[in-house]
This record gives structure tokens, sequence and C-alpha cells, in this order.
């Protein structure tokens, strides 16, 4: 990584679902601050910018992260996914479909992340149990759900997706 | 062909029309808003003390650094602006940013506007205010002494108002009981605390003296009408509008009004619109709580456990300011302080006290935890005093189904329930008998196991005028009555006969506009996907009053209600437009399937498209009698909700829910956890319009109680420091301690809301915490008195009850460690190095400012004052949370060249900090050994959010202090990990985001 100035501002490029993007930015804005404002990618929402609450959440090179914990300039040349990219010309996914039919959002606010989270957990995982799931849950702050249709919807779209071509 | 039968929408959990956007990051949050070009950035500078006056502030330096438009003081914002109004009859003011004093850690005393946010920030932390820090109080009976240090000069004290009600006989009641039982109850404070913080967006039109302000408000809308006046503007002055999403508010975005004020102020000083997104340490330090209140309830109990009289003392804690709409948590259950219980004579005696802490506001569940713990609690107790079993004594109590609609003692008329029904089916159905059965085995194998149970009635559509109990009757004869709950709902027809329904009920995830598409889809005929519904407010355009927003459960039972009237009109009102095409009387018009037709004969039909367009195309054509189908507006406000009695009645609320729950819980025999077993939660909310909502609501809740029973709790210091500022800090229940609750109905629709259904989403909020207190006690004493039972309980809380008092330390540390202090957090350490130096250069070092400022982490400069006085500027910090601080620095007990004493008090934008240190020097073969123990103390940011790190950042600053002076000497360890990690701690407090 070139040495940055403190003041100036610096280009970073990154993937976007799929898209090359471009932003220039001091060394300190936020991943967050970047998508939201420079970019216009708001589906990546900032709930305690101290990495408690998961909502940020989104994938970096296939991983879950929290975008609030990273500066911008560290996804130099990375390769992110946020929920803008999970819909392919706006069709669902098995994974928002059933969180859709087991109402497993309210207010929305944390759902991407949590998106993020699961869809990086079925890709490496793809019969995770009810344990596994849990787990990779507990990374995140729900305050409307209660959590359990949050825990349904994922199974459903585990089953789902090992089911093979209707959902693949 | 005869009529299709349509199954009714409502009453089905259909998808909801807001999931594809909000699945897909196509919300649109207050921070996802458009704003115009040259949009600036608000930040502010918050009071680090719990209470201090301000003697002064300079914003010189900060008004110089780049990107800055305005810093702007409370002076400023007093100087354009009025008091905010306080609901009760006092001599007090109350300004959404601190003029002369800070009464709370976290309130607003400075706005930076500056062209982002990040120097806005910057900016922010160059504010030098100077305070002067007073005495905090923080118990709301502690507030009440007369030595209690006063926050509000002008008021005498802290008590803020008080009444004492008397419905009934109760005094008689007492006399003529054969038992008096009572109970203290302590409810502590906690937030159903949103993950999406308060945004506003602000801009001022000079012109016009008119603001523009977005925020993600909730209601009530009565606020509109408070803040207009506290920016000194008549209401079309003040537009205010809402974004169409909401990342959850659960009363708490209520409290978002006093920045909606100083945003447009600092728009109109700043001449350009403005931006402010609060942060998470703001949200928990700042936004608003609910209030923790301390209750004695007294009962007067026959010998069968039938209660004739209810006493309750109240002492409601609201914090640093009584802010509109309190005192109203206290009163909001006013009607319904019988609980679900038939009690005729009550005394209440209600006293509101400010204290040093945040401001509360609207809460879920509001008022409710606090009366239901106690009440339930009491339940509790007087089936344990008299030896009966607890199911009998809340049987014994039940108002009788055969008695509804039915006057409270306070005045609340209850609109329907079966309670006795609803309670036996929850036993039978929610299997009570198989749950004792675990409770029996686990106890005969030495375990600790409870079981416990709540009957609340949950109050729903409030009364706008149940806030004016607090008034005396004759304060209320000269306001002038109020009461009434106005709800509104617009549908509206475009050319092409598309149907558009609009309301006022600015939801936060609830489903609002899913729950409208059916309703009005099935009044006409119509698919679902025909009807488009808005639910966020714009005051300049909608129709609205001072009861809108989303607030007191009022959705389903008055905004979908006003929506069924709309509907029900526009569609009479169609049907006698169809009637003349069809040639048929309008009782014969049917709607189904997008067609209005001859009841039995559906041949003979119209579109409904083209008929309800018509009134745009050709109005001339409609038949005499019918103005125009084109737009139905209708406010709706139950007669019932009455304004109060001149003997203090109040009909509260409008609707009143039934829920009876019963859980089992297990404390954990190695680390006295209490762990839900199973819950089991019957509720009566009336007529279902969207099962799978209603259970979302009930599970909603039911988390979030679990969070407050068990984990949350805002912790403040006795001098007033906040210690909960952050997420890890005030701990949210997670998909690991929610259990799924067992959720049973029991239906009595309301006889007066048009679509019988009643409030659902704050239930569990006031059931839930005391069935788990409830469970608790019977785990910890199956019999006999219970101890004291204080939320949250947590394991260190139950260990003493399990293990017996900890014992005290094998081997205290002596000195130091014994004086007690004020309150803050604190820390105690101590240590060793040795030096390559004689005791007397360390000694000369120690004294000498120029080596002090070489070996102090982060200092500035060291100035010597005085013979043993320094004053020292230092960067200190943990983690990103990093601030600079004057010290004032004295040695004292000298002993050369042995040994002294270090005092010290360092004041910052981050908080203030103090301690001393006691310092001694050995000779010893490698050179000199210092030994040092110390004893300090923090309040401020740094303890609100670095709490859990503190102590071990203190040892790594000091360990650094003296490994400086050891590498001044020329001597000692400088590698190892303990080097390292310094360094790295270094590297941390010197750079990253400020």
């Amino acid at each position: 990584m070139p040495r940055l100035t403190q003041d100036d501002t610096h280009p970073v490029r990154f993937t976007l679902n799929g898209r090359p993007v471009s932003a220039r930015v001091t060394p300190r804005t936020l991943l967050t601050d970047v998508l939201r404002h420079e970019i216009g990618a708001t589906g990546t929402h900032v709930g305690c910018e101290h990495g408690v609450c998961g909502a940020c959440t989104l994938q970096v090179d296939a991983e879950p992260a929290r975008a609030c914990l990273m500066l911008a300039h560290q996804a130099e040349g990375c390769d992110i996914r946020t929920v803008e990219g999970l819909a392919k010309e706006n069709a669902l996914t098995p994974l928002q479909e059933a969180f859709r039919e087991h109402f497993a959002l309210q207010c929305g606010f944390c759902t991407a992340g949590i998106l993020m989270t699961l869809d990086a957990l079925f890709s490496r995982q793809p019969d995770a149990d009810e344990d596994a799931i849990r787990e990779a849950l507990s990374g995140h702050l729900c305050r409307c759900t209660g959590y359990a249709p949050i825990v349904q919807a994922a199974l459903a779209a585990r089953n789902r997706i090992k089911g093979g071509p209707i959902d693949a | 062909m005869k009529d299709t039968v349509i199954e009714p929408l409502v009453g089905r959990s259909v998808a909801r029309v807001e999931d594809p956007a909000l699945l897909s990051g196509r919300g649109r949050y207050i921070d996802d808003l458009p704003v115009a070009p040259g949009t600036l950035s608000l930040a502010f500078v918050r009071s680090p003390h719990g209470h201090a006056d301000i003697r002064s502030v300079d914003t010189t330096e900060s008004a110089r650094a780049p990107g800055v438009v305005a810093v702007i003081t409370g002076q400023d914002v007093a100087a354009r602006s009025r008091s905010m109004t306080v609901g009760v009859k006092a001599d007090v003011e109350c300004w959404p940013m601190a003029v002369d004093r800070v009464r709370y850690v976290g309130e607003p005393v400075v706005m930076v506007v500056a062209t982002d946010r990040y120097l806005a920030e910057d900016a922010a932390d160059l504010v030098a205010v100077d305070y002067a820090p007073l005495d905090a109080v923080i118990d709301p009976v502690a507030a009440l002494s007369d030595d209690a240090p006063v926050l509000h000069p002008s008021l005498g004290g802290n008590l803020i108002n008080e009444r004492r009600f008397r419905y009934g006989d109760p005094e008689a009641a007492f006399d003529a009981a054969p038992h008096r039982i009572g109970i203290d109850i302590t409810y502590p404070r906690s937030a159903c605390t949103p993950i999406e913080t308060y945004g506003v967006i602000a801009s001022y039109e000079p012109g016009e003296d008119a603001y523009d302000v977005a925020a993600n408000f909730q209601g009530p809308f009565s606020i509109h009408a408070v803040v207009a006046r506290s920016l000194n503007v008549p209401g079309n002055r003040l537009r205010l509008r809402t974004p169409p999403d909401s990342g959850g508010s659960f009363g708490i975005k209520q409290g978002v009004f006093p920045y909606m004020i100083l945003a447009g102020i600092a728009a109109r000083i700043a001449g350009a619109p403005v931006k402010w997104i609060e942060d998470r340490l703001e949200h928990l330090s700042a936004s608003v709580s609910a209030t923790n209140r301390q209750t004695r309830i007294e009962a007067a109990v026959k010998a069968d456990g039938q209660i004739t009289a209810l006493d309750w003392d109240q002492i409601e804690d609201c914090g640093a300011h009584l802010r509109a709409p309190e005192p109203a948590t206290l009163y909001r259950m006013h009607g319904n302080m019988t609980g679900a219980y038939d009690i005729p004579n009550m005394a209440i005696r209600n006293r509101v006290v400010l204290t040093n802490k945040t401001p509360t506001g609207l809460n879920r569940g509001f008022g409710g935890p606090q009366i239901y713990f106690a009440l339930e609690r009491l339940m509790d107790t007087i089936a344990r005093h008299l030896g009966l079993d607890r199911l009998e004594v809340i049987r014994r109590n039940l108002i009788p189904a055969a008695a509804f609609p039915y006057r409270t003692a306070s005045g609340a008329l209850y609109d329907s329930g079966d309670y006795a029904t609803a309670l036996d089916r929850a036993v039978a159905e929610g299997g009570l008998a198989d749950l004792y059965a675990r409770r029996d085995k686990a106890r005969a194998e030495g375990r600790h196991y409870g079981i416990g149970f709540a009957c609340v009635v949950e109050p729903s559509v409030s009364n706008m005028g149940y806030i004016t109990t607090v008034l005396t009757p004759e304060e209320r004869a000269k306001a002038g009555p109020k009461n009434g709950a106005q709800a509104t709902a617009t549908i509206a027809i475009d050319p092409l006969g598309s149907v558009t329904v609009k309301v006022a009920s600015v939801p936060q995830g609830q489903g609002h506009r899913t729950v409208l598409a059916q309703v009005v889809a099935d009044r006409l005929g119509l698919p679902m996907a025909a009807v488009r519904v808005l639910a966020d407010v714009d005051t300049m355009r909608d129709a609205w009053s001072i009861a809108s927003g989303n607030y007191a459960s009022r959705f389903a039972p008055a905004v979908a209600g006003a929506t069924e009237i709309a509907a029900t009109r526009l569609r009479d009102k169609l049907a006698k437009v169809a009637a003349v095409q069809l040639n048929i009387p309008p009782e014969d018009v049917s709607f189904a399937a997008g067609r209005i037709a001859a009841k039995g004969n559906s041949d003979n039909s119209l579109s409904f498209a083209r008929t309800a367009a018509m009134a745009h195309w050709s109005p001339g054509t409609l038949p005499d009698g019918v103005d125009q189908t084109l737009r139905e507006t209708v406010f709706w406000s139950p007669p019932e909700l009455e304004a109060p009695t001149a003997e203090d009645g109040i009909n509260s609320s409008l609707c009143h829910g039934f829920i009876f729950d019963f859980c089992g819980i297990e404390i954990d025999p190695e680390t006295a956890e209490p762990k839900i077993d199973r819950y089991v939660t019957m509720h009566d909310c009336g007529r279902i319009l969207h099962p799978a909502m209603v259970d979302g609501q009930v599970r909603g809740g039911f988390a979030q109680a679990v969070g407050a029973a068990f984990l949350e709790e805002y912790a403040y210091g006795t001098d007033g420091s906040f210690q909960s500022g952050t997420l890890a800090d005030y701990l949210l229940p997670t998909v690991m301690e929610v259990p799924e609750p067992v959720i049973l109905h029991h239906e009595t629709p309301s006889p007066f809301t048009p679509l019988g259904a009643k409030g659902v989403g704050e239930g569990n909020c006031m059931s839930t915490p005391v069935c788990i207190a409830n469970a608790v006690a019977d785990a910890l004493a199956p019999e006999g008195n219970a101890p004291d039972i204080v939320l949250p309980v947590t394991g260190a809380k139950l260990a003493p009850h399990i293990f017996g008092d900890e014992p005290g330390a094998k081997d205290p540390v002596p000195e130091m460690k014994a004086k007690a202090t004020s309150g803050g957090r604190k820390l105690t350490g101590e240590g060793r190095t040795v030096v390559q130096a004689s005791r007397t250069d360390v000694w000369q070092m120690l004294l000498d400012p120029a080596t002090l400022d070489a070996i102090i982490p982060g200092s500035h400069g060291v100035q010597k004052v005085g013979e043993t006085r320094f004053n020292a500027d230092v960067t200190l910090g943990v983690g990103p949370v990093r601030g600079r601080y004057k010290a004032d620095i004295e040695l004292s007990d000298l002993d050369p060249p042995n040994a002294v004493t270090l005092s010290g008090r360092a004041v910052g934008a981050l908080g203030t900090g103090g301690g001393h240190g006691r310092i001694t020097l050995t000779d010893t073969d490698a050179g000199t050994e210092i030994a040092y123990c110390y004893e300090a103390e923090i309040s401020g940011k740094v303890a609100s959010v670095g709490g859990r790190l503190l102590d071990g950042a203190a040892k790594v600053v000091i360990g650094e202090f003296f490994r400086a002076l050891a590498r001044h000497c020329g001597g000692g360890a400088s590698s190892g990990p303990f080097a390292r990690l310094t360094g790295l701690f270094h590297r941390i407090t010197k750079g990253g985001r400020s």
C-alpha cells in the first residue's frame, strides 16, 4: 500500500458487487462512510460504529467483515460484496425469500448484515446445522424480531439451497 | 353466475409489502435520504460531568479549525429559542442545550457545524469548556432529602410534582381487612434502544422565518407544537417530515425532538442545511431511557386472598429535565393501576423527582413495566404471606367476564375480556402441570428451579388527556379539557382508478403498509397489490393531529380502524355511483375481485377502476348526493376517551388487552445464572388482523423484556458518570439469550374499535420482567419470605443466595485501596521497577519539569508552577477514545530522596480523572528500585466507553511512565513483551480517528 498523508485524499479502488468502483478519501475515512456517502450504496447500515451490533457486516473477499471497523483504504483491491449484490435482477435469493416468508425482519435495519453473514456461512458450509447458524447469528443484534423467525428463515433457506436446482 | 367467495385478507399472514426493498438494501432510512448540495454536518460537545456549572466556553480554536462554519453555544441557542414546554406547573426551564449548567453526562453543550462529520468532530474536540463540578444525585429517594444537591435552584428542591389520589374508601378497606401486605420495589433504568440511532436534517428559510426538518421521529405529533413553540414560530413555519423507513424505535425516537430544535437553529446560524446522525455513545448516554422508579405498594387482603384496596407510593425518576411528554410514564397507567383485578378502593401518592441522569421519555411498555413489576410481585407476596396457591390468589381477584365493559376504581373503562377463560386455557394449553413436574424433579435433585406468573392488562390508544391527571382538578379547569385521540386516514383514487392510502402512523418496521393494504383491499374488493400505502408524514401536506404517530400500540385499533371507516365511506359512495349504472339499489352492490357487481348476479358488473375514476373524467355523471369519490379523509376519535373527571377518574386508554404469562426458570448450580426453561404467554389483543405480525410483536417485546430482566441497565456512578456507553457495556440479548416463547391467543374483540382490534406491541415488556422475577423468587425461596429481586437478575446478584456471601480477600492490598472515593470508575494498581541511577538522581528527575515532560506518556509540556506543583498538558486514550487533558500535579509528604506522594487531577473533553500515588525509592545492587502504588478515578466519556479496558490501560500508561524513567536514567529493562505492548499502546493513543 502506498504511503498516505493524513490530511490529503487518496484514491481507493475496489470491486463492489462485481463492479469496479473508486473514490478519493482521507486515510481515516471508514469503509462504511465511503460506501454509503461517496458511492451511494446505502444498503449497508451503521448501528454502533464499534463492531458490536453487526448491522454493517459485508463480505470482503467472501469473508464476513464489519465495515465500521475497516478503513476505506484497507479495502484497496478487495472484492466487496454487500446486500445490494445478493438479488440478481430483483429476484430475491432463497435466503431473502425465506426471510420474507418467515417474517424474519421488521424494521430491516439489522437485516443486511445478517443476510451477509448467513450468505457467507452457507457458501462455506451449505449443511450448517442450527447450532452453527445460531453461532453465526450471535454476532448480530436485532431489536425487533426476538430472533426465532431469523433462525427459522435461515434453516429454511439452508434446506432450499441444499435442495438443488430450483433455488440454485 | 354466482358470487365468487373470496377469503378476506384481514386475518391472514400475507407477505409484507415492505420486505423486498428492505431485504435488498433499498430501504430509505434517514441517513439514506438525499440532501441538498452544501449540506453541512453537525457534531456536539457534550458534558463529561453529571453535574457542573459552566464557567466559560472558549470556541476560538474550534472556530478556526478546517471546514468549520459555525460554533454554537447554549447562549446562542437560548437567544434564538424559548425554553421547551414542561408538562407540570413548576418554575423550571428546559433548554435543548445546556446554558449555564450541565445536569447529566452527555448533555449537549456546544454545536459545531462543519463541511463533513470528521472535521466537525475534530473541531468539537477543540472547544474548551471550563466546568465547576458540583455534587451529583443519582438515586431518586436520595434526591428528595433536604441535603441533596439541587439540580434546578429555581425549584428549591428536586421534587417537581406531587399528587395524591383517593378512589373509593381505601382507609376503611384497610381498617376492615385482616391483612395489610406490602412490598418495596426498586425498578431500574433500561431502554429498548433501537439499532438505528437518531438522525435529523434541518434547513431554515429566513424569508419566511420557516424551518424544514426531516427526522426519524415517531410521534406523538403533539411534540410538533413543543418544537414550534421552542423555535418561536407558528406551527405552519415548522415543516416536519419523517423518512419512509426507520430502524426501530420502541418509543425512543420520540426523544429526538430536542435535536430537531437544535439542528434547526444550527441551520439558521450556519445559513445552510445541516445534518446530524447520532452515534452510539450519544444514543446510550443522551437519547432517552425509561424511568427508574421506587415504589411502595400495600394491599388490604381478606383471609381468602381477596384484595379490597391498594395503596401506592411511587417516586418517579425522570432524570435531569422534565421533557415533554413526561411525567407521562407515571400517568399512562393511571386508569389501570388495579391491573386485571377487581379492586374497588385505591390510594395513590405520585412524586416526580429530577436526578443527574439522562432525561426520560417514551419506551416500549411505557409505565407498564414499573407498575406491573410492583403489582405482580405483590400478588406473589400475598400468596406467600397467606400460604395460598399463587394462581388461586390471582383467580380470586380477576375481573369476571360478565363485568365488561368494566370501570376501574381510577376510571379506566376496560373494553372487553374473559380473563378467567384465557388463564385456564393458558394453564391447559401451555402445559403448566408438566412445568410443575419439571420443577418437582429439579428440586428433588437439589437444583434451584422456580415458576413465576404474571397477569397484565395491556392498555393501548392513549387518551391525549391522561397526562393532565398530573394537574389538580382546579388547574385542569383553568387550562381547559384535554381528551380524545384523533386517528386519521386518507384514501385517494387516481385517474386510472387505483387506490392510495395515506396515514400518519410513522411505522418503524411494524408492517403498517401491509395491514392497511389488507384492510382496504377487503373493503373495496380489490387484490392487495391494487392498494398502495404511505405511512410517513409531511406535516405541511398530510392529514395529522396531535395523536398521530406510532406509540401507545395505537396502529391496529386506531389507525387501521380509521382506515376501515374511510374505506367504508368511499365504498358506500361508489356503491351509489355503481347502483345507477347497474340499475340496482345501492345496498345490492357488491365489491369483489376488482369488480363492482350486483349481488347474486356477477354478470351485471363494472370495473372498479373505471367506476372509481369517473369522478376525475366525468364528474357530471355522478348521481345526486355524491360529491366526489376522489379522496376520503377520516378523523376518528373515540368518544370513550373523556377528559379526567373532577374526582381524578381517567380512562387513560381506549383498549385494554389481557396477558397471562408463566415460566419456569432454573438457576445454574455453578454460575448462578438464571435461565428460562419454558415461557408461555397468553394474549387477548382483540381481533387479530395479521397473525404473524401479532406474534412478531409478542416475540419482539418478549426479547426486549428478556434483556431488561437479565442484562440491561443504565449504569451510573454516584458522581453521575455514565458507565454503559457502548453495546459491549449495555448488553442487548443476542440469539443465544432469547428462547422461543409459547404464544397463545384468546380473542375477545373490542367493542370500541372499528375492527375489534386492540394494541399488542408492548404487553410482554410489562408482563415478562415480573414473571421472570417471580420465577427467580420461587427458585430462591419456594416458601416464606422471598429475597428482594431487583432487575437485571444476573448471576452475580443471585450468587450470594446460592453460595452465601463472598469471603473477603485472603491477602488484601494495604494502604491505598482502603480509601473510599466519590463514585467514578476506580482504578488501583502497584508495581516496581529498577533503574540504573542513584536515589538522588532519580529524585531530582522526578522533580524536574523537563524530565517529566520527556517521560510522561503523551505529554505536550510540563510547567512548574510552584515548588511542589506542576501543570501538564497530556494526551491519553484507551483504544480509539483519545483525549487531551490539562493536569494539575502536586507533590506532598516529601521525604527526599526516599518517598513522595503525587496527587493529580486531570480535566479534558473526554472527562475528568483524579488520583494519587506513593512512590518510594530504595537502593539495590543494580541501582535504585522505584516502587509505586496508586489509586485513580475516571469519569466522563472515557468511563462510559472504556470502562472494561481502563484497568489494563492505566497499568500500561503508568508502566510506560516508569519504563521511560528507567530509559531516561540509562537503564532498566526495555525489551520483552511488556515493552512491545507499551509501544503498541503508544501508537494506538497517538494515531487513529479522533
